[in-house]
């Protein structure tokens, strides 16, 4: 029987977009439904009772929410090529607590360089700077997070990088100056055929963030 | 791969440190507990865990381990031919049981903490309200997850029972502290089962907090300051 794979996301979200590119590192074929999030869908709300979020995995019916959680079963479900969590427990352990970090600390501050204004933005670029430093020097000299290989914690942080530029013209900063090794990191994973396809382009992005603002009542 | 020295940072009342105690016991794997001082953190927490610096911390042939869930992950991992499996075989079923760990940190814990926070009548039913909300999908969750059987992951304790059964102490606590009871016999019957022989299985009694001493300590951490 073929695997019916039907993805719920929304085209500028950075969770979404880990998804989209791991069934891509998997060649698995998937149905992309573009969702609405201010007019919410009955599928999408009934696959996700609980939190009414994309994106949301339906593969042969059944659902699978929450992006890493997804990223993690399809590498399960489709484990023949390119493994995005390494074998070792220790090394996975080590990937899961970045990708946690990355869930944990990433958006709420990167959200500060466009969505706040005077202080408070500021104190939100000035954090948002020091966490992409932390992971920047997590990185190291390595290609990717992993090491030589694409996986995890790459598809964890990636989506963010298709946002840089708007968090950039929006909170009047530059990323690169700041974390070079990070852009060079991204640049390279833009390359890959996964990512190519899964990330929108900057420019659509920074259009988006002023429709953004007007739906959150954000000047 | 499974030898070399295991230490555990940790603290008795932390419900997160409870959970890789009881994943060590199920796989008969013996630990050194490295007990925090209320108040002030170590040398060796912050050296092992300079991101958050928080506990617990798992020290496996001296290679640090962080965040709770992914202790209990790599335990089952690394330990995997001692015992029984923590997480469940089938993909699905793990994606289900991690789903459902997420929630309970996330939405179902954040309710408690801020029942023990709140202040006066309104804020408190407010919180109860939410907790109860939870517990419903909890109950549900239980019942999809079990399948008939009397834990979370089957016949034998499991992954997500030992994240949601790290929160009975505490839960425990904030029913005496509301002379209120949160896991309700008639709202939540098959969690009450669960709870129960959950505190009673042999990997968890010996960590399990004591009611009684819980409460003391939770009083201590949240007095408020003589005006």
């Amino acid at each position: 029987m073929a695997d019916e794979v039907i993805l719920l996301d929304f085209w500028p979200s950075m969770f979404g977009m880990r998804t989209r590119i791991a069934l891509e590192e998997k060649n698995v074929k998937f149905d992309y439904r573009e969702q609405d999030l201010w007019n919410k869908s009955p599928i999408l709300l009934e696959m996700n009772p609980v939190h009414n979020k994309i994106p949301v995995l339906i593969h042969n019916g059944k659902p699978v929410c929450e992006s890493l959680i997804q990223v993690e079963y399809i590498d399960e479900v489709w484990p023949g090529v390119n493994p995005l969590l390494p074998s070792d427990p220790y090394q996975r352990a080590q990937a899961k607590f970045w990708g946690d970090y990355i869930d944990k600390k990433v958006y709420a501050s990167a959200r500060l360089t466009w969505g706040a204004k005077g202080e408070e933005q500021e104190a939100g670029k000035k954090e948002f700077i020091e966490i992409l430093k932390t992971l920047e020097s997590k990185l190291g000299d390595k290609i990717y997070f992993g090491g030589e290989t694409f996986g995890y914690v790459d598809i964890a942080l990636i989506g963010f990088y298709s946002w840089f530029e708007a968090y950039e013209k929006f909170g009047n900063f530059s990323i690169e100056a700041e974390c070079p090794k990070l852009i060079a990191w991204g640049k390279r994973c833009a390359e890959r055929e996964s990512v190519a396809k899964s990330l929108p382009d900057s420019e659509k992005i920074i259009k988006f963030v002023p429709e953004l603002k007007k739906r959150f009542g954000i000047e | 791969m499974s030898s070399g020295e295991v230490k555990l940072i940790g603290a008795w009342a932390s419900p997160f440190v409870m959970r890789p105690r009881v994943a060590l016991n199920l796989k008969s794997v013996p630990y050194e507990f490295l007990q925090e001082t209320f108040g002030s953190k170590s040398e060796l927490l912050l050296k092992s865990n300079p991101v958050h610096k928080k506990i617990p911390v798992l020290l496996h042939a001296d290679k640090p381990v962080c965040e709770s869930n992914i202790i209990v992950e790599y335990i089952d991992e690394t330990w995997s031919s001692s015992g029984p499996s923590i997480l469940p075989s089938h993909p699905y079923d793990r994606a289900m049981a991690r789903f459902w760990a997420a929630y309970i940190d996330e939405k179902w814990f954040g309710a408690l903490r801020n029942f023990l926070k709140a202040e006066g009548e309104e804020e408190k039913k407010a919180v109860i309200a939410q907790m109860e909300e939870g517990n419903a999908l909890l109950e549900k969750a239980f019942i999809d997850c079990s399948k008939g059987k009397p834990f979370f992951n089957g016949d034998n304790i499991g992954y997500l029972d030992i994240s949601l059964g790290s929160f009975l102490a505490w839960l425990r606590v904030t029913e005496l502290t509301a002379s209120h009871k949160l896991l309700d016999e008639a709202k939540t019957p098959s969690l009450c089962k669960w709870a129960e022989l959950f505190c009673n299985d042999p990997a968890v009694k010996p960590v399990m907090p004591e009611t009684a001493k819980l409460a003391e300590f939770a009083k201590k951490i949240f007095a408020k300051p003589q005006a």
